[in-house]
C-alpha cells in the first residue's frame, strides 16, 4: 500500500505516496523526474544509481524510499551550484571521462563520495572505492585519472 | 532436439543484419525550409540515384521540388548562421557527434562551437542503413566534406554576387566571406538570410587532403559532454511524457516456451492497467512501473517448454550441424592446401572454441511510443532507426511515413541495438492503452531476451617448412561468422572455409562480430607454430608477412611494449597478437601474471598500436581504443553466456562478470596517423586482438595452452 512519506532531495523537500519498500531510484526518477540517476541492472550491481546518502554514496536502487526519510539526499542534479560545475564533474569533462556517458553519473556521484572521506585517494584507493561501477565502455583509465584531477581542484579551491 | 530460432535470421556470413532496401525520402524540399527555416542547403545524393535526376550533377538545382532519393547527408546554413548537419547515423558512445562536427567545422570554415547536428531521426535525416560496421568516419566524413565544401562555395556565390565581383578573389574563414581588395566581408548568417537555395551533389568530389585539416584531426572534446556530467541529457529511459504509462513484457520462462493457459483477470481488475495479448505476447501498462510489475505478477500461465541444447554441449552441436554449403562466398581456395600440408616440415592442428557473450550496455533497450492521429512517434536507443520504422510500419500496418523514430544519443550498443523489440512492446501497449507506454528492459530481460554474439567452434590446421615459411594454412569457421576470417599472412596453399549453423541462442552482431574469435584461433595458432619452429614471435610473423600497414602496426606495438622481454617474476609470461578488419590494422602486446596459489590471472600491461587511415579525432580514438582493449579483456579472459533448457543461469552482474576497475592493465595506444589513407571506421577493429595476446602470454607465463575464449572463466575469481 503507498504511504505518505517526506524525503528531502538537493535541499527540496518532497511529500511522496508510494509503498514504502519501493526503490528510492524510481521515486527520484519517476515521481521527481531526476532522471540524472540511471537504472543499470536494479541489484547493487553497477553504481549507476549512486547517490549521496546524508553524504555517502549509496545504490538508489537497493534503498527503500521508506528508509531515507530522515536523511538529505544529493543527486547528479544537485551538485552544480549556481552554474558552477562541482570539481568533480569539471574534472571529468576535463579528463573526456566518458564514452556513452550512462554511467557518469554513477561514477561521479560515487567519486564525491570518496574525496570526501579521503581527500587526496591513491590509485589503488580509487580502485576499491570505484570497483563497484561499471563502465561498460572501458573509460576507467580515464575515470581515475579524473579524480586524481578533481582532488586536485578540490585542494586548489579550500586553500 | 529442437533448435530455436529466433525471431529473425541473422545474415548467416558476419551476423551483421543486412541493410534494408534504400527508400524514397518523405520530407519535401519546402518542408525542409519550413522546418529550418530559410538558408542554404546542400544534399550528397549517391550516384547512381543522380543519374536519375534532371539536374546535373554540381549543378544549383533550385528548381526540384523533392530533394533526392538516397540521399545521405545533409548540411544547412540558417539566417542566424547556425549550421546544421543531418545523418542518419546514431550517436552511442563511438564520439561520431563530435568527430562529424569537426569534419563540417574544418569543411565549411566555420568555428566548431557554431556546428549543430541532428542524427537518427527517420523524419528530419536522411535515410542510414544503420549505425555498424565501422561505416560511419569512412562514409560520412568524405560526405560532410562535400557538402560543406559546396555550401561554402554557395555562399560564396552569393556574396560575389552582391558586391558584382568574381568569386575566385573571395575568402571564406571563421564563418565570413571576406573580399581581401575592399575590406568588405558579410557573415554567413548575412549571407542566407531571405534565400532559399539548395543543390545537390555527387558523391564523387575531390576533398581536401587531411593534412590541410584545421579543426579536424584535433583532439576535441566531446560535444555537450557538460549534459552528460550534470545528468541533463536525456537518454530514451529517462523520456516521461505527459500522461505516459508504464510498460511491462511478460516473459516466458524458457526461450521457444508457447502459452497454453491464462488468466488475467487480477490484472484486469487493477485501477489504470490495461493488458494486452496477441498470441504468446502479453504485456501491460500501468500509471507506475511498479504498478506495472504487480499487474504482471498477477497473471497466472502455464506454458509448455522444449528441450533445447546447453552450454555444456553447444559445441559439439555446432561441428555436428553444420549445414552442408556448397555456397562459394563462405569458402576461399589458393594453391592445395592439402599439398602444402604433406610437404610441411612441421604440422599443427588445433580447434578452438568461443563462448556466447552478451554486448549488456549499460543503458538496457528501452523505448517510448506515443500515438497520435494514427501516427506512430517512436523514442529508442537503436542502431537501425529507418529499419524500426519499417518494421513498425509494418507490424501496424500503416505507411512508413506515418511512423518516426528518434534515437536519443544512447547509452551505448556495442552491436546489441539493431532489433526493435522494446519499439515494437511500447507502441504495442502504447496503442491499446491510447496513452504514450515507455518500456525500459531489466537487466534480467537485457541479458536474456536481447542477443548474443555467437559461439563459434574454429579448426586450424597447418604446415611450415623449417625456415618458419608457412606452407599450408587451412582454416574452417563453424557458426561464429566470417569477420575476419582471411589470413593476412602470405601463405601460397590456404583453404579458409564458413560453416553455417542454424542458430542456437538468438545471434547477432557485436563490436568486431566474428573478428575476435577467427583472431584468437589464427594468432593463438601462429604463437604455437612460432614456438614449434623455435623462432620468436614477432620474428616469425614478419617471416610471414608482406603487409606494409600490418608490419607498422607490430613494429610500433613491440617497439612500445619492449619486445622481446626478459621474465623477471614467477608466473609472468608476454603475448603478441595482430591483426587487419575493416580498413584498419591493429598489434597488441600483453603482459600477464598468474599467481599460481590462488589461480588468478590478470592481465597488468597492454601496449596496441592502431592504425585507422588519418585520424579525424585523436582524443575520441584513444578513447574507442582503450575502451576497446578493456572490453575485450571480458570475452577474453571470462566471459560466457552459461545456458541450459532454455534458460540463461547468469542473467546478472554478479553472475555474468564483466572487465570493472581491478581488471584494468596499463595501456599504451600508440596511434598511427596515415594522412595519406582515407579515415576507416575505429569502433571495432581494436578489439580483435587483445584476446590471443592475453592467451599467448598466459601459455608464455605457465606453459598451458588455452584454446577457448573466455580462457580462464572458472581459473579466476573477482580479486
Ligand atoms: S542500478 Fe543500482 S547498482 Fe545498478
Ligand atoms: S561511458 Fe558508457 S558505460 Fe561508461
Amino acid at each position: 500500500m503507498a504511504k505518505l512519506m517526506e524525503i528531502e532531495v538537493n535541499g527540496k523537500r518532497y511529500a511522496v505516496n508510494y509503498p514504502p519498500d519501493t526503490p528510492l531510484l524510481h521515486v527520484l526518477r519517476d515521481e521527481l523526474g531526476l532522471t540524472g540517476t540511471k537504472y543499470g541492472c536494479g541489484e547493487g550491481q553497477c553504481g549507476a544509481c549512486t547517490v549521496l546518502l546524508g553524504g555517502a554514496p549509496r545504490r538508489s536502487c537497493q534503498i527503500p524510499v521508506s528508509a531515507v526519510a530522515a536523511k538529505p539526499i544529493t543527486t547528479i542534479e544537485g551538485l552544480e551550484k549556481e552554474g558552477k560545475l562541482h570539481p568533480v564533474q569539471q574534472a571529468f569533462l576535463d579528463a573526456g571521462a566518458f564514452q556513452c556517458a550512462y554511467c557518469t553519473s554513477g561514477m561521479v556521484m560515487s567519486s564525491v563520495g570518496l574525496l570526501q572521506t579521503n581527500a587526496n585517494p591513491k590509485q589503488e584507493e580509487i580502485v576499491q572505492f570505484l570497483q563497484g561501477n561499471i563502465c561498460r565502455c572501458g573509460t576507467y583509465p580515464r575515470i581515475i585519472e579524473a579524480v586524481k584531477h578533481a582532488a586536485k581542484l578540490m585542494q586548489g579551491s579550500a586553500r | 532436439m529442437k533448435t530455436i530460432q529466433g525471431k529473425f535470421v541473422a545474415e548467416p556470413e558476419r551476423f551483421e543484419f543486412s541493410a534494408a532496401p534504400m527508400h524514397q525520402f518523405e520530407l519535401q524540399r519546402r518542408d525542409f525550409f519550413k522546418i529550418l527555416g530559410a538558408g542554404i542547403a546542400v544534399f550528397v545524393v549517391a550516384k547512381e540515384a543522380l543519374a536519375a535526376q534532371e539536374t546535373a550533377p554540381g549543378s544549383p538545382s533550385f528548381h526540384n521540388e523533392e530533394p533526392p532519393r538516397e540521399i545521405s547527408s545533409w548540411l544547412h546554413v540558417g539566417e542566424d548562421g547556425t549550421v546544421t548537419g543531418f545523418t542518419g547515423k546514431a550517436e552511442m558512445g563511438q564520439n561520431i557527434r563530435t568527430s562529424i562536427s569537426q569534419t563540417i567545422a574544418d569543411e565549411l570554415r566555420v568555428p566548431f562551437e557554431s556546428v549543430r547536428l541532428v542524427m537518427a531521426d527517420t523524419t528530419l535525416t536522411p535515410f542510414d542503413a544503420g549505425t555498424f560496421g565501422s561505416r560511419t568516419t569512412p562514409t560520412m566524413t568524405p560526405q560532410f566534406r562535400r557538402v560543406a565544401e559546396a555550401a561554402r562555395n554557395l555562399l560564396i556565390g552569393v556574396a560575389a554576387k552582391e558586391w558584382n565581383v568574381a568569386p575566385e578573389g573571395l575568402v571564406a574563414a571563421d564563418a565570413k566571406v571576406a573580399d581581401p581588395s575592399s575590406n568588405r566581408s558579410l557573415t554567413y548568417g548575412e549571407l542566407a538570410r531571405g534565400k532559399s537555395l539548395a543543390q545537390n551533389l555527387p558523391a564523387e568530389d575531390p576533398v581536401t587532403p587531411a593534412t590541410e585539416w584545421k579543426v579536424a584531426g584535433k583532439p576535441l572534446p566531446k560535444v555537450e559532454g557538460r549534459a552528460f556530467v550534470t545528468g541533463s541529457h536525456q537518454y530514451t529511459s529517462d523520456i516521461r511524457l505527459k500522461g505516459m504509462l508504464y510498460g511491462k513484457v511478460l516473459r516466458p520462462p524458457s526461450f521457444g516456451a508457447t502459452l497454453t493457459s491464462y488468466d488475467d483477470s487480477a490484472a484486469k481488475a487493477m485501477s489504470g492497467v490495461t493488458v494486452v495479448r496477441g498470441g504468446d505476447f502479453v504485456g501491460v501498462a500501468a500509471p507506475s512501473a511498479h504498478e506495472a510489475q504487480k499487474a504482471i505478477d498477477s497473471i497466472r500461465t502455464q506454458w509448455k517448454e522444449m528441450p533445447q541444447v546447453s552450454s555444456k554441449e553447444i559445441f559439439s552441436y555446432l561441428i555436428k550441424n553444420a549445414e552442408p554449403t556448397s555456397n562459394e562466398r563462405f569458402r576461399h581456395e589458393e594453391g592445395s592446401a592439402e599439398q602444402g600440408l604433406s610437404s610441411a616440415a612441421h604440422r599443427l592442428d588445433a580447434t578452438y572454441n568461443v563462448a556466447y557473450i552478451a554486448h549488456a550496455p549499460l543503458e538496457p533497450r528501452a523505448a517510448v511510443a506515443q500515438w497520435a492521429d494514427g501516427k506512430l512517434t517512436v523514442w529508442t536507443g537503436t542502431q537501425r532507426p529507418f529499419a524500426n520504422r519499417d518494421e513498425l510500419a509494418s507490424i501496424f500496418h500503416i505507411r512508413e511515413s506515418s511512423v518516426r523514430v528518434i534515437v536519443p544519443d544512447t547509452g551505448a550498443a556495442y552491436g546489441g541495438k539493431h532489433t526493435s523489440d522494446a519499439a515494437i512492446e511500447a507502441a504495442r501497449l502504447a496503442h491499446a492503452a491510447g496513452k504514450p507506454v515507455k518500456v525500459v528492459w531489466t537487466r534480467e530481460e537485457e541479458f536474456t531476451w536481447a542477443y548474443f554474439r555467437p559461439a563459434g567452434v574454429i579448426e586450424v590446421k597447418s604446415g611450415v617448412a623449417a625456415d618458419g615459411r608457412l606452407t599450408a594454412w587451412e582454416f574452417h569457421n563453424y557458426h561464429s561468422g566470417m569477420s575476419g576470417i582471411e589470413t593476412p599472412y602470405d601463405v601460397a596453399n590456404q583453404l579458409t572455409q564458413y560453416h553455417q549453423v542454424p542458430l542456437v541462442l538468438r545471434s547477432g552482431s557485436y563490436r568486431g562480430l566474428a573478428a575476435t574469435a577467427n583472431h584468437f584461433a589464427r594468432e593463438t595458432h601462429m604463437d604455437a607454430l612460432a614456438r614449434l619452429v623455435k623462432m620468436d614471435q614477432l620474428e616469425f610473423r614478419m617471416k610471414n608477412l608482406s603487409d606494409a600497414r600490418m608490419r607498422a602496426v607490430l613494429e610500433a606495438a613491440t617497439k612500445s611494449f619492449g619486445w622481446p622481454r626478459k621474465k623477471t617474476q614467477e608466473g609472468q609470461g608476454f603475448g603478441l597478437a595482430c591483426g587487419f578488419e575493416k580498413g584498419s590494422y591493429v598489434a597488441t602486446c600483453a603482459e600477464l601474471a598468474v599467481d599460481r596459489s590462488s589461480g588468478n590471472a590478470r592481465v597488468v600491461r597492454v601496449a596496441e598500436a592502431f592504425e585507422c587511415g588519418a585520424i579525424v579525432n585523436p582524443d575520441g580514438l584513444r578513447n574507442q581504443v582503450v575502451g576497446a582493449i578493456i572490453q575485450g579483456l571480458g570475452g577474453a579472459l571470462f566471459e560466457a553466456i552459461e545456458f541450459e533448457n532454455g534458460r540463461i543461469k547468469n542473467p546478472h552482474f554478479a553472475t555474468y562478470r564483466v572487465p570493472r576497475f581491478r581488471d584494468v592493465p596499463e595501456i599504451e595506444a600508440i596511434l598511427l596517423d596515415r594522412k595519406d589513407i582515407p579515415s576507416a571506421g575505429a569502433g571495432e577493429t581494436p578489439i580483435m586482438a587483445i584476446a590471443p595476446a592475453a592467451g599467448n602470454a598466459f601459455f608464455d607465463a605457465t606453459g598451458t595452452r588455452l584454446n577457448d575464449l573466455p580462457l580462464v572463466s572458472n581459473g579466476l575469481r573477482a580479486a
